[in-house]
């Protein structure tokens, strides 16, 4: 039989992913001597190290199982948890996290790491460690016994075989057992009734009281027969030998016992253990990262409640055509009790809609787990003391938002910690609590999740950041911001306010980069800041990524939806303010900001650029630092719409974000406003 | 075909055993740990019962034990899963009432060869 193991290793990955998180979270809240803990960490990497020799990922299962017996000898009281082998420990998570990442996605886990942690645990253990046996090809493969030359007799094998009194009671079946020999060769049985009671005065219906004598004729190995009889080894007498000794050689080769490691057998399937080890590893790499979930059983519950009820209220509606056609005479009534069936209906659908929606909803603690550790590690390196605060953990967020959330997070608790909180010696001279505060918290308000990013750290230095706006050239001398928009300059590209970098957060992305992503999951990002007493960032997300708030807007007939996150303000034009220039896009002056003109059904290739009227409708929205101003003709109505994608059914269509169907069953195009202000700039330098 | 009970915390492997058993026919009832598998078996009547060894709560051994004392499953053969290969855990399962093992890591053609050991 062939299996496609593939199917099973992405639900294989998931949960050691879980357990993984579980085993750092549980980690980081050991406490000496604390058995209990230390159960469920070991349990977690032993289910790891199981599943990955079964699924085929035998350097996984291999560097598990150092780890393994670590924490065995740490449950069992033989190994102190000190901070040093929780640390080493931790990495170890770390290790694994990646390898399962890397068998995961396809690329490569670094080897140099898992080789040094696997020295250190290895080197903690001491020289006893028994090297892995996991993974396929470490044991000794074949038959693994030394009997020498009669392990494969072609003549074949007598056995005595006397079960002892109990082995029945552990579900062994004599006569199941012979019909595997029989699969082997051909098989003559005798019973041996010699142990049978004489009388019925003490006989036990459960006991085994026979013995056989069993010849199996055919070419068969040795270490086949010790098979079929490996579970009952030490709960009968059992001799096998080649049966043309059998008569002459039986005192020399009795008894004939399996090895005396009682291992032996085990070895036989080895040459299975490859295509375990081999074959599935090659096709791990497929599984993709948000391609399947858990739910919870709940959710799945209310959803088929809801089934029920829309299928009542179905049933009811039809009741009400069946009745009108029977009796056309009360057709006021009936109307009556169809307008509540449809309102019933419009209810059911509603609900429906909000459970299926919260099918991909996920607790947003599965981000927040990861920040007591990243905590733990800098602290450590950074010699500062920290007190980290989470709430709202359980505040639900859309998968695929969630998925993209945990970078931009670290780099902003990273920030708040390398930068934010000070030394200790700085905060007690400051009057301040030698531990530093770092809150992270989560709550939804008004169809967003918001995440607040807070520290009582010293805060951010405005000063600075004017400065360096100022050297970015992102602002002119003479320009005076607000104090609170001054702040917002942080999140401009080229703007790192840090006097040196830091090993931590001058890591590659900046601010602009953790903006640019939160944008980019419909969202945005906010800076408050007071000198000396901290800092708090919030994040506004929208709680799922297939249903966003749409501002309707006329061009040309045509409707269009725009997120209403996008839009800046709109205005009617005032023409002094408008500047035209040829083969150019107009220009509108918006305070001291000229942001390009766009007529959309030019854009879109629906109609010929038309010359700016003097009062026309603009819509000003931003994207990725981009301003564009809309013409448009009318401002409709604002609602929630859901997002189809073109690509899936069509194919990109620049400028768009997909599509939605609104209420009266018409299709409107949802623009993409970074798309339209990158067409627009092609279409300006193309033009000029 | 059989009704076989497969009790395990680690829903892959209980997937991948699920699976193998059913593509040879057999019927599949799921436990996902020890306490879960005790009250699937009652009232089912397992022709095999495959069980974990390591799962939170109750673990293998202690729900082999416990179906041993059910008039159900005196006789039926109960494989436990192990990633233990050493004698002294074998042994573990055998005193309690185990019929038999499957080492950790197995595909699934030794797990069939395995069952088709006990079930006919």
């Amino acid at each position: 039989m062939s299996m496609d193991m593939s199917q099973f290793i992405e639900a294989f990955l998931e949960e050691s992913f879980e357990g993984l998180d579980h085993m750092e979270t549980e980690l980081l809240a050991l406490s000496e001597g604390d058995e209990e803990t230390l159960h469920t960490i070991f349990r977690a990497a032993h289910s790891i190290k199981g599943g990955a020799g079964t699924f085929g990922f035998s350097a996984i299962s291999e560097f598990t199982h150092g780890m393994e017996t670590l924490l065995d000898r740490m449950r069992n009281g033989q190994q102190e948890a000190t901070p040093e082998i929780v640390n080493l420990l931790l990495r170890a998570v770390d290790v694994l996290r990646g390898q399962l990442q890397a068998a995961r996605d396809g690329g490569e886990a670094d080897p140099a790491e898992a080789a040094e942690v696997r020295a250190l645990i290895e080197a903690t253990l001491g020289e006893d460690t028994p090297a892995p046996a996991t993974g396929g090809g470490s044991d000794d493969a074949g038959s693994g016994n030394a009997d020498g030359g009669d392990d494969g007799a072609s003549g074949g094998w007598r056995i005595d075989f006397r079960p002892h009194a109990d082995m029945l009671r552990t579900g062994n079946d004599p006569l199941r057992m012979f019909e595997v020999l029989e699969e082997l060769g051909e098989l003559t049985v005798s019973s041996q009734p010699d142990g049978l009671p004489e009388t019925l005065e003490g006989y036990e219906p459960e006991a085994s009281y026979l013995a056989w004598t069993l010849e199996l004729r055919g070419d068969v190995e040795r270490a086949d027969i010790e098979e079929v009889f490996e579970w009952v080894e030490d709960e009968c007498d059992l001799t096998i030998e080649p049966l043309e000794t059998a008569g002459d050689s039986a005192g020399a080769q009795a008894p004939a016992d399996p090895p005396p490691d009682g291992s032996g057998p085990e070895s036989a399937p080895a040459g299975s253990e490859e295509s375990a080890g081999g074959a599935p590893a090659r096709t791990a790499s497929k599984p993709t990262e948000s391609s399947s979930m858990r739910v919870n059983a709940a959710k799945i519950d209310a959803l088929i409640d809801m089934v029920g009820e829309l299928v009542i209220t179905q049933s009811m509606l039809t009741d009400i055509s069946e009745q009108l056609e029977e009796d056309p005479s009360r057709v006021e009534q009936q109307i009556e009790r169809l307008r509540s069936g449809l309102a019933e209906l419009e209810r059911n659908t509603r609900e429906l809609q909000e459970s299926v929606m919260g099918i991909r909803m996920v607790p947003i603690a599965q981000v927040f787990n990861r920040f007591p550790r990243l905590v733990h590690d800098l602290s450590g390196q950074l010699g500062k003391q920290i007190d980290l605060q989470m709430e709202g953990e359980l505040t639900e967020i859309d998968k695929t938002v969630l998925e993209h959330l945990g970078d931009p997070l670290v780099h902003l608790v990273r920030n708040a910690i390398d930068h934010g909180i000070e030394m200790p010696d700085e905060r007690s001279a400051a009057g301040k609590d030698p531990t530093g505060r770092v809150t992270l918290e989560a709550y939804h308000r008004g169809g967003n999740v918001v995440i607040e990013i807070r520290d009582d750290g010293r805060g951010m230095n405005s000063d600075r950041i004017l400065e360096k706006a100022r050297a970015a050239g992102l602002l002119r001398p003479d320009q005076t911001p607000e104090p609170h928009e001054i702040l917002q300059y942080i999140f401009e590209p080229g703007l790192s306010t840090a006097e040196k970098l830091s090993d931590l957060s001058g890591r590659g992305v900046g601010m602009d980069v953790v903006k640019k992503n939160i944008r980019g999951l419909g969202g945005n990002i906010e800076l408050h800041s007071e000198p000396g007493r901290g800092s708090r960032i919030t994040i506004r997300l929208p709680l799922t990524l297939s249903i966003m708030d749409g501002q309707l807007l006329k061009i040309h007939d045509e409707t269009f939806v725009i997120p209403l996150i996008a839009i800046v303000e709109s205005l009617q034009t005032e023409p002094e303010n408008v500047k035209q220039a040829f083969g150019k896009l107009p220009l509108y002056r918006l305070r001291d900001e000229y942001i390009p003109v766009v007529d959309l059904a030019a854009l879109f290739g629906q109609a010929e650029p038309t010359p700016m009227p003097d009062r026309a409708l603009l819509v000003v929205a931003e994207a990725d630092n981009q301003r564009v101003a809309l013409r448009v003709d009318d401002l409709l109505g604002q609602q929630q719409v859901v997002i189809k994608t073109l690509e899936t059914n069509f194919r990109r269509v620049p400028g768009t974000a997909g599509a939605t169907i609104l209420g009266d069953g018409q299709v409107a195009l949802i623009l993409d406003v970074a798309g339209i202000a990158r067409m627009a700039a092609g279409r300006d330098t193309r033009a000029a | 075909m059989a009704k076989v009970l497969v009790v395990d915390d680690s829903s892959s492997m209980r997937q991948m055993v699920s699976f193998a058993l059913k593509q040879a026919g057999h019927e599949v009832t799921e436990g996902r740990d020890g306490n879960d598998g005790l009250s699937k078996a009652q009232g089912l009547k397992a022709d095999l019962v495959i069980t974990d060894v390591n799962m939170p709560g109750k673990d293998g051994l202690e729900l082999t034990r416990e179906l041993r004392k059910l008039p159900d499953y005196k006789f039926t053969p109960i494989l436990v899963l192990t990633t233990e290969a050493g004698p002294e855990k074998k042994q573990e399962g055998k005193a309690a009432g185990a019929t038999g093992w499957l080492v950790k890591p197995f595909d699934p053609e030794k797990l069939m060869s395995t069952v088709n050991k006990v079930l006919r």
